[in-house]
């Protein structure tokens, strides 16, 4: 993919960070990126550093957020928000047709083309990294491809940051996704920060990431550095404490559809359908059909929807899965088992937001293991 | 994804709350599909809905849906007279394994609307009869008045080379049919279960009874084949609501061998 | 195939199926040929069950009766199928009409015969026992099945008080 590599790692100063900002804007792209928005991390467009998280770490756990300050000036010293890439992707909501009846009855549809925005995604972690290789695979891999996805997708430069520290929810060396950025990515850059120096280490993911490194006033970074940077990664790696074992979860999973432990999580789990919203993986819609007063033209919608909800098995007698335990179910075994069947990978790429986010702070890893560790014996029967 | 537009050639009532469409396409181009297929019909403003084709695949130009009103966007197609358009997309989804069952016994079973989408593997079969061994047809309907294209299985019968045997829940003292539930009616079937290839459309309780007893008749799971149905919003693995287990019933089914999905089949809210 | 003589048709009646020979020629002499026509009445609801039938051939419909008219078939039977289960139970009596739809030939076993040779032989009673039991649980598992109105429109209000056939 890159051979851009054979220029090697390059050291990118703090003071020169925007210089990167303004050769992304000088191509046409809008920058979306991390800011702090009602005490919590979101990405949205922004045009300085300045506006980026400056200083800020959070603290998570299961059900539980909150920024902190670091005592430094990093800029990307957070872990991951509630915000995820898939709202600019694979958008909340998309108009999908229009429909016009004239006076004869006669009807007639019409494409909404998709709009093609040029934007840069700044501060694409590992995981979220992989999520979007997930999606794109959902999105745009297979028969059919999404065009709104599709165009959403085509002009976009990913500008990845590595991490230095991981939060107690994630688990991504588990899932193998991160922390360090694996592929997909343009340009990937690892914060140093210490009380010598503040700086990046640059590294080309891409032809286009290596053309736009030329402009930036970087030097080939030192073994030294690169050391660092590796080390930090590496801290972040070691730093999970929440791991998911992988090696046969689909059968494990599968085979375990009846385990009272599908219970015990139903009795906590709320339906809240918060999971769905925050993971970067899911990708469930719904339409909708709407017509203005005059009843002569009707627009189709497209919009997220959530397996949590009862109306998401509806069928003529009722929904398919009543009970909040069949949902759960559906959720966990279609994101960790079903995947796999359906696209050859994991549906989780080991975030930690669904963990995070849970109001009542279910977390897939304890459930997963309490699955597997003590199967349903298998006398029952029938 | 954009719907093609249809007008309704002709309406034909079938039953209380049973109806069929014969449409043909603005276009004048036909609609090529694979029985056991089915397509998104659009109600203007009101929404779509997964029907299977119900027409003859020899005769594409002519788009034949028997639908069941049963909720809003097929309540609005009950609505449509002759010249109505509506929007169709499609087709979608797997067929009935017609080629498979060549050379060999073919055991139709269909309960209440699950006629509607064997009728045409039925036609294709009876089309080419003598590449098929025995063909049986089993059907049941909750009352007489019930009974799906009673006069095309009366044509079907008089050909005198396809069993049919047709039974209600209950009737009235006129009926001279079968009363019984369909499960009841293989038992009664001439067929080598050893060789045979089985195709089954209903509801699904009537479904899981049936297999078992094709399975008691000594027929393989491989060999029976199911059609199955769950919400549906897009029709092309996109929207997510029609998973069953990892299948998407628009895309990998919604014909199924069933060995493929016996374990879901016995699962409970899956 | 040609059956001759009753010993043989319960010989081959597949209900019969296992029943040693010493018991077949016993229940044969509680036996007897019967002959229905289209239409003609076997029993009537209300009345003694005195026999049980295995059908030959034709056909028998189970019907509830009802006054005005409109009685209700809730199950037919046909060739090889066994008639009547009432026998085995106090107060041996029919619940329902039963009807021959077409000529109907069945071999009719008489139920007081029957039951002193249970009541004299136990093993006798307890096989005979086990094969209603049976019959009676896969006809009570068709009608539960049935009970469950699977081909119900489970939107009763669709197609509103004229259904949908008043439209077009």
């Amino acid at each position: 993919m890159s051979n851009a590599a054979s220029a090697g790692p390059r050291y990118l100063e703090r003071a020169d960070f925007d210089r990167l900002l303004e050769a992304l804007a000088a191509r046409g792209y809008t920058v979306i990126g991390p800011r702090v928005e009602a005490g919590a991390i979101v990405y949205d467009e922004l045009a300085t550093s300045a506006e980026l998280p400056i200083g800020w770490g959070d603290e998570q756990d299961g059900g539980r957020y909150r920024l902190r300050r670091r005592g430094d000036a990093a800029l990307f010293g957070y872990n991951l928000g509630p915000a995820t890439w898939k709202r600019f992707l694979h958008a909340p909501r998309v108009k999908l047709l229009e429909a016009v009846r004239d006076a004869d009855g006669r009807l007639r549809f019409e494409r909404v083309p998709a709009p093609q925005p040029r934007r840069a995604f700044l501060g694409v972690r590992a995981c979220e990294l992989a999520a979007i290789g997930v999606q794109d695979r959902v999105l745009v891999g297979g028969e059919h491809v999404d065009p709104h996805y599709a165009a959403q997708r085509e002009s976009l430069f990913l500008v990845a940051v590595n991490c230095g520290q991981a939060a107690a929810t994630c688990f991504c060396a588990s899932m193998q996704t991160g922390p360090r950025a694996h592929s997909g990515h343009d340009l990937a850059l690892t914060e140093l920060i210490d009380a010598q120096r503040h700086a990046f280490l640059v590294e080309a993911g891409s032809a286009a990431g290596a053309e736009l490194l030329e402009e930036l006033p970087t030097r080939a970074a030192s073994a030294d550095e690169v050391a660092s940077a590796t080390a930090a990664v590496t801290r972040a790696a070691t730093g999970q404490v929440r791991h998911m074992e992988q090696a046969g979860i689909r059968d494990a999973l599968y085979d375990e559809l009846e385990h009272p432990r599908w219970d015990d999580v139903a009795n906590r789990c709320l339906s809240c359908a918060n999971c769905t919203m925050v993971c970067p993986t899911c990708f469930c819609t719904t339409v909708e059909d709407v017509t203005d007063l005059s009843g002569d033209h009707a627009e189709r919608w497209r919009r997220w929807d959530s397996c949590f909800t009862l109306d998401f098995t509806h069928l003529h007698g009722g929904p398919a899965r009543t009970s909040a335990k069949s949902r759960y179910r559906q959720w966990l075994t279609h994101k960790l088992a079903g995947w796999h069947d359906q696209f050859g990978e994991s549906g989780c790429v080991g975030c930690g937001r669904c963990i995070t986010w849970c109001p009542v702070g279910i977390d897939i890893t304890e459930e997963v293991g309490a699955l597997r560790a003590a199967p349903e014996p298998s006398a029952s029967g029938d | 994804m954009l719907p093609r537009v249809f007008s309704v050639a002709a309406r034909h009532v079938e039953t209380a709350d049973t109806f069929t469409l014969e449409l043909v396409a603005e276009d004048g181009a036909g609609l090529a599909f694979a029985p056991g297929q089915f397509n998104m019909l659009y109600a203007f403003g009101r929404g779509e809905s997964a029907i299977s084709i119900s027409g003859e695949r020899a005769a594409p130009h002519r788009l034949v849906h028997t639908i069941r009103a049963v909720g809003t966007v097929t309540q609005a197609l009950a609505e449509l007279v002759p010249g109505a358009q509506l929007g169709v997309r499609g087709p979608y989804g797997t067929a009935w394994p017609l080629a498979a069952a060549r050379g060999r016994d073919v055991v139709f079973v269909a309960g209440g609307i699950g006629l509607a989408p064997l009728r045409p593997a039925i036609i294709e079969v009876l089309a080419a009869r003598r590449d098929y061994g025995r063909v049986v047809l089993l059907y049941g309907a909750r009352t007489p008045d019930d009974v799906l294209y009673a006069e095309e299985i009366a044509q079907w019968r008089a050909r005198g080379d396809i069993e049919i045997h047709v039974t209600v829940d209950a009737a009235g003292a006129d009926w001279r049919g079968n009363v019984g539930v369909v499960t009841q009616l293989v038992r009664r079937a001439d067929f080598d279960a050893s060789d045979a290839l089985a195709m089954l459309c209903g509801p699904e309780i009537m479904m899981r009874y049936t297999v078992l007893e094709l399975g008691h008749a000594g027929m393989a799971p491989a060999d029976v084949h199911v059609s199955l149905e769950r919400n549906m919003k897009c029709a092309i693995a996109f929207c997510g609501h029609c998973q069953y287990g990892p299948e998407f019933i628009c895309r990998d089914g919604p014909v199924f061998p069933y060995d493929r999905v016996a374990r879901w089949f016995d699962a409970r809210e899956l | 195939m040609e059956i001759h003589d009753l010993g043989q048709y319960l010989a081959h009646h597949p209900f019969f199926t296992g029943l040693a020979p010493d018991y077949l020629a016993l229940l044969n002499g509680c036996a007897g040929n019967v002959n229905f026509a289209a239409g003609e009445t076997i029993f009537s609801q209300g009345g003694t069950a005195e026999h049980f039938y295995l059908l030959r051939d034709g056909r028998v419909a189970l019907e509830f009766p009802h006054p005005a008219g409109n009685g209700v078939v809730i199950d037919t039977l046909d060739a090889g199928d066994v008639l009547g289960a009432s026998w085995l139970v106090a107060p041996y009596r029919w619940p329902y009409d039963a009807r021959a739809l077409a000529p109907t030939r069945a071999l009719a076993l008489d139920a007081v015969c029957l039951r002193d040779k249970c009541d004299a032989d136990p093993v006798l009673g307890y096989d005979l026992s086990r094969r209603f039991a049976a019959i009676i649980v896969e006809r009570l598992h068709a009608a539960e099945l049935r009970l469950t109105d699977m081909y119900a429109n489970p939107a009763p209000a669709a197609g509103g008080a004229n259904g949908i056939a008043g439209r077009g």
